[in-house]
């Protein structure tokens, strides 16, 4: 006989499911966290590909004649000021103060447009020298890496912008809010990966 | 429900701790470069040393400052997945570096392997 306090329980007493879920948000926050793990597994297998051939520049240049380091600072800047920005976008947004959370993004979406300047600019650079991808395992490798970032900011950018459309047109809402922090996991997150950039492709090259 | 607003406050960070990060973050950026474009007088391996040793540090202030990763998010899932993920790119890193510089090292040039020849013969 079934527990009448308990109706849901199987006759026999066995359960076939989880009873009790620990969490109650909907699980789209740690599922786009997942999607980040595998995102950083991409770059860390990038990275790894680095690693082996960057120093192999089949008589091509090498990265010291190539980096110009105080340009990659000023990109580096853009980025971490755009991470703080989208921060300061969260904690409005919590507050529920729509017009300066939109302000924030548009900012950040201003630095990152500006890093991508930088980093377009620095590509058009190393094609007008000849260094393409086609030259050596070094330079197919570095644009391999440093490109796959730079899409991932271009597209994030492009992200941002279509959700200040979105909270312009629906306001705040639950589904608008979780997207924000979706994507401020995303934000942060390549941010995060520029640091491996800038230390083990930019400084230590230069050094080597 | 005040206790929940409070969790996902506290989740998604104040003024003050974004602050803390993003100063940190300058400082341990600032670092290397400086050693990088003043040209520091210090031996190689101590300034690549440095410049990992702090890249290290600041991904970790990255992810608790900014991406608010801690034990207890998502009911340990999120600091389990990053644990995981960690392993994995460990043994991607450190395996191929290892695997690949050794067998450069295993290529011997055609002049030293005609020397052990002649030296076993």
């Amino acid at each position: 006989m079934a527990n009448p306090t308990h109706p849901a329980e199987p006759v026999d007493g066995f359960d076939f499911y989880v009873a009790e879920d620990e969490h109650h948000e909907p699980g789209t926050m740690l599922g786009f966290w997942m999607y980040l793990m595998s995102d950083s597994l991409i770059f860390g297998i990038l990275f790894a590909v680095y690693a082996v051939l960057g120093a192999n520049y089949a008589a091509g240049p090498a990265p010291s004649d190539l980096f110009e380091i105080e340009k990659i600072l000023l990109a580096t800047a853009f980025l971490l000021l755009s991470s703080i920005t989208y921060g300061f976008a969260v904690i409005t947004m919590q507050e529920g103060k729509q017009k300066a959370m939109m302000l924030w993004l548009i900012v950040t979406g201003v630095f990152g447009l500006g890093f991508l300047a930088m980093e377009v600019m620095e590509f058009m650079h190393l094609a007008h020298l000849g260094a393409v991808p086609g030259v050596s395992a070094f330079l197919s490798s570095f644009w391999f890496l440093v490109g796959t970032h730079g899409l991932h900011v271009a597209s994030g950018v492009v992200w941002l912008v279509v959700l200040l459309i979105q909270v312009q047109k629906h306001g705040l809402t639950p589904a608008n809010k979780r997207r924000i922090l979706c994507l401020s996991l995303f934000w942060h997150f390549l941010d995060l990966i520029w640091i491996g950039v800038f230390s083990f492709v930019y400084l230590t090259g230069v050094l080597l | 429900m005040s206790a929940e607003h409070h969790d996902t406050h506290e989740a998604h960070g104040s003024y003050r701790s974004y602050m803390i990060g993003f100063v940190l973050s300058v400082v341990l950026t600032a670092i290397p470069f400086w050693i990088v474009l003043a040209e520091v007088e210090i031996h190689l391996w101590l300034a690549l040393s440095i410049i990992f040793g702090l890249g290290a540090i600041q991904i970790m202030v990255h992810v608790f400052y900014f991406l608010h990763v801690t034990v207890k998010a998502e009911a340990g899932w999120q600091v389990m997945s990053l644990v995981f993920t960690g392993v994995l790119l460990l043994i991607v890193l450190v395996g191929s570096i290892w695997v690949m510089t050794h067998l450069n090292t295993n290529m011997m040039p055609q002049h030293e392997q005609m020397e052990m020849m002649r030296n076993a013969g």
